[in-house]
């Protein structure tokens, strides 16, 4: 049966735009990061998996063997994972599976991304995952589609535009503390602010959405005997769950993401947790989109349908709330940024400093024991769940 | 807890297949193992795709596979790398204990590639190598020809790879590509980087193969036969090509995980049969001797004396191997599965050996990557 799986270290470069480092260097960074906190050799390390969103970015075909040796595998067992922007929480959870299954001790998860190599910007490359025949030629992005579905959610739940705004502000207020926030991201936003923004695609303004980031992450996972043996306080993987959506998302209803749900009750299952809006005290849900957070909130089933956004109101999901989910509180993408993969593998990171208590000024006020990371990617189509555990 | 492949489908090898799409050729798959395997789709837990986006044409491949795999809401992910390091995926997750059924798919629908070689360049190295618009091939010759100088083999040494295997896919009858011709005959065929020629190179092919592993307990509930996943492994080299050795250092050691695994010392005893991955002709001999099928500038002797063939003491590549059931790409490495487990189950026609038990798979992601799979089959009862 599964061996257990603890995280011994964590590794995150600053997060920017147009990065000098190429994405091997990066990776290179995010790794020696990660091993430098768990006290660790790459020697020690037994296999190295790696998260990274679409080639077109890079403009590199193979682009997980192209970033092979910048995130130490040479000579070393290997494997890329990808679910297009479920990569990166995607990442912990094909790192746990090749420990728990007791093939290797040790594995270190590097995620990396660089978007700014795409010119004149990543959108155009986004165009690219839709179907040939039938979406491609009528030159689609994802701000448009995320425009249907956050447009959907509204609708049905009768969400106004300046709740889905308070995301972005809470967000982006949080990332202040993050001391690898991309420059310019972060700050103290109104709702005013994020409703005067530039309109991208109604409803979506440029305050709802993350940006182009550049930036790798990275952490160290070990078996239950290696764990025990290099630190007194190891936090554990305890759950971890991941599903995909049928590809025809346009015969689907956009309002709730089924797939996140089947995910979440996967991770929770395995985790034996029962009453998730009780056992789970810290969230860092998916939010490259404002809405995204509310919506992905609803299918972790932290929250009834369409009551996200009520909770939103009452502060529930504030950093220092004391009876509500802390939710984004390392500001999230909206406030970090959004490299893609090392976007989720951040979410991941945030949640093992908030067990450790090593968060600093985003540590949340109520006593954590337990927290989620989520992300989310494709053709709002899968989602990727983590647990962890103190 | 051991491992089983419980069900094995095929779309086979064709050189071009403008009649179906790569999600039928999947579908077609997927059907043909499921029933061999005796499940439905509802009872698969998770699923793996092998696939590269440049290859398909597509970002983020696996948004189109769960609907022709019956995965539709399941958990399923893409693996990049060539079809063992997939399986190696799946025969993970089910060790968790948390799976008991899964699946790994790869295709190739690569004559939808009017030219390969532009896809394969788009993953050499953009700011050292690619400013220098080699052709790809060019760096397969220079790797060949590092690889044949370094053991004093020549052209007609890797000539008798592509006889082999062109023989043994005609025996077999399966692929568009098999074909009576002499090492001789090979040689005469047309330049394409000096040494390799156009009859090294495995033509590209269009095709799709599932498989479908399961615990003890549910291989043993379905099949008579046990086909149990003795020993996996898979690594990475370096993608710097400036820094290949011709050794194929990946094979090695993913090949030592795999052994260590499957509790085999001397691989050329314990071993019945070989599918080894033959990309290019020379790529058949460097990974024999990577994995220890033959020792270092011995398996071209080897070659020649008849010991890789269908009556040899290590029959190589008994279907055809790559040169001989076309480049799939990606799926390489689960073609040369589905073929082994055919050799196992008796069900290998006119190429059928006799009774073998052990068989040892390895497969190369292909050109320019240097990483690979080795896995090892037996067959219990």
């Amino acid at each position: 049966m599964a061996q257990k799986v603890a995280v011994l270290g964590a590794g995150l470069t600053k997060f920017m735009r147009r990065a000098k480092e190429t994405g091997k260097e990066l990776s290179f960074e995010a790794a020696r990061m990660a091993l430098e906190e768990a006290n660790m050799d790459i020697s020690e390390i037994d296999c190295v998996v790696m998260a990274t969103a679409p080639d077109m970015f890079d403009g590199v075909h193979m682009k997980g063997d192209w970033l092979s040796d910048g995130a130490g595998a040479k000579r070393k067992p290997y494997m890329r994972s990808y679910v297009g922007g479920g990569s990166g929480v995607f990442a912990i959870i094909h790192g746990w599976y090749l420990v728990a299954s007791g093939l290797f001790d040790t594995c270190l998860v590097v995620a990396e991304e660089k978007m700014s190599s795409t010119m004149p910007h990543p959108q155009g490359a986004f165009n690219a995952i839709y179907d040939q025949f039938l979406e491609r030629p009528l030159g689609v992005n994802l701000l448009w589609i995320f425009s249907l579905e956050m447009m959907r959610y509204m609708h049905v739940h009768k969400i106004p535009l300046e709740t889905i705004a308070l995301v972005s502000v809470k967000n982006k207020k949080n990332g202040l503390d993050h001391p690898c926030t991309q420059k310019g991201i972060a700050g103290n936003y109104t709702v005013k602010d994020v409703l005067n923004s530039e309109v991208i695609a109604y409803p979506v303004h440029r305050l709802m959405v993350s940006p182009v980031t550049d930036a790798a992450a990275a952490i160290v996972i070990t078996s239950e005997h290696e764990a025990k043996r290099r630190t007194d306080k190891p936090i554990w993987i305890e759950g971890v769950g991941w599903c995909l959506d049928t590809s025809y998302w346009t015969n689907r209803d956009l309002y709730y993401p089924k797939y996140v749900e089947y995910a979440a009750r996967m991770a929770y299952e395995m985790a034996g947790i029962k009453d998730p809006r009780k056992e789970i005290h810290v969230v860092e849900p998916y939010d490259p989109f404002a809405y995204k957070e509310l919506h992905h909130l609803e299918g972790l089933l932290l929250a009834d349908k369409g009551e996200a956004p009520k909770l939103l109101e009452k502060g529930f999901w504030d950093r220092d709330t004391k009876d509500g989910i802390p939710s984004c509180p390392s500001g999230g993408l909206l406030g970090v940024g959004n490299p893609i993969a090392a976007a989720g593998l951040m979410k991941v990171i945030e949640i093992y400093l908030q067990l450790k208590g090593e968060a600093g000024k985003r540590q949340v006020r109520r006593e954590v024991k337990r927290g989620l990371a989520q992300a989310w990617g494709d053709l709002m189509q899968v989602g990727t769940v983590v647990i962890l555990s103190k | 807890m051991n491992v089983y492949i419980i069900g094995i489908g095929l779309s086979a090898p064709k050189k071009i297949s403008p009649e179906v799409s790569f999600r039928e050729m999947i579908y077609e798959a997927a059907e043909k193992a499921y029933l061999d395997a005796g499940i439905e789709p509802k009872d698969v837990d998770t699923f793996v795709s092998v696939s590269e986006d440049y290859e398909e044409g597509t970002a983020i491949f696996d948004e189109y596979v769960p609907d022709q795999l019956g995965a539709v809401l399941k958990p399923v992910h893409t693996i990049c790398a060539d079809g063992i390091t997939g399986l190696a995926s799946v025969f993970a997750q089910i060790k968790t204990g948390h799976f008991k059924i899964g699946v790994i798919e790869a295709h190739s629908k690569l004559s939808n590639i009017k030219h390969h070689f532009h896809v394969h360049a788009m993953a050499l190295d953009p700011v050292y190598v690619r400013p220098l618009e080699v052709n790809p091939y060019f760096v397969a010759g220079l790797e060949m020809g590092m690889f044949l100088d370094s053991r004093g083999y020549d052209e007609l040494d890797t000539a008798q790879v592509v006889a082999k295997n062109k023989a043994n896919a005609l025996l077999f009858g399966r692929s568009p590509f098999g074909s009576f011709i002499s090492p001789e005959e090979v040689l005469l065929s047309q330049p394409v980087s000096d040494p390799l020629r156009e009859l090294d190179i495995a033509p590209n092919a269009d095709g799709a193969c599932v498989i479908v592993v399961a615990t003890e307990e549910i291989a043993k509930e379905r099949r008579g036969d046990l086909i149990k996943i003795a020993g996996i492994g898979f690594a990475e080299f370096t993608p710097n090509i400036e820094r290949w050795e011709g050794d194929a250092d990946y094979l090695r050691v993913a090949a030592q995980k795999a052994y260590s695994m499957a509790g085999i010392r001397n691989p050329l005893n314990d071993v019945d049969f070989a599918e080894i991955d033959d990309t290019f002709s020379y790529k058949e001999l460097q990974h024999l001797e990577a994995i220890g099928l033959a020792r270092f500038g011995e398996s071209a002797d080897l070659m020649r004396e008849g010991f890789y063939d269908l009556s040899g003491q290590l029959p190589v590549n008994t279907t055809g191997g790559n040169i001989g059931n076309g480049n799939l790409s990606l799926m390489n490495g689960l073609r040369a599965v589905y073929d082994a487990v055919l050799q196992l189950r008796g069900d290998a026609g006119n190429v059928q050996l006799e009774n073998p038990e052990t068989a040892l798979i390895a497969s190369w992601k292909g050109l320019p990557s240097s990483s690979g799979g080795v896995l090892i089959l037996r067959r219990e009862g």
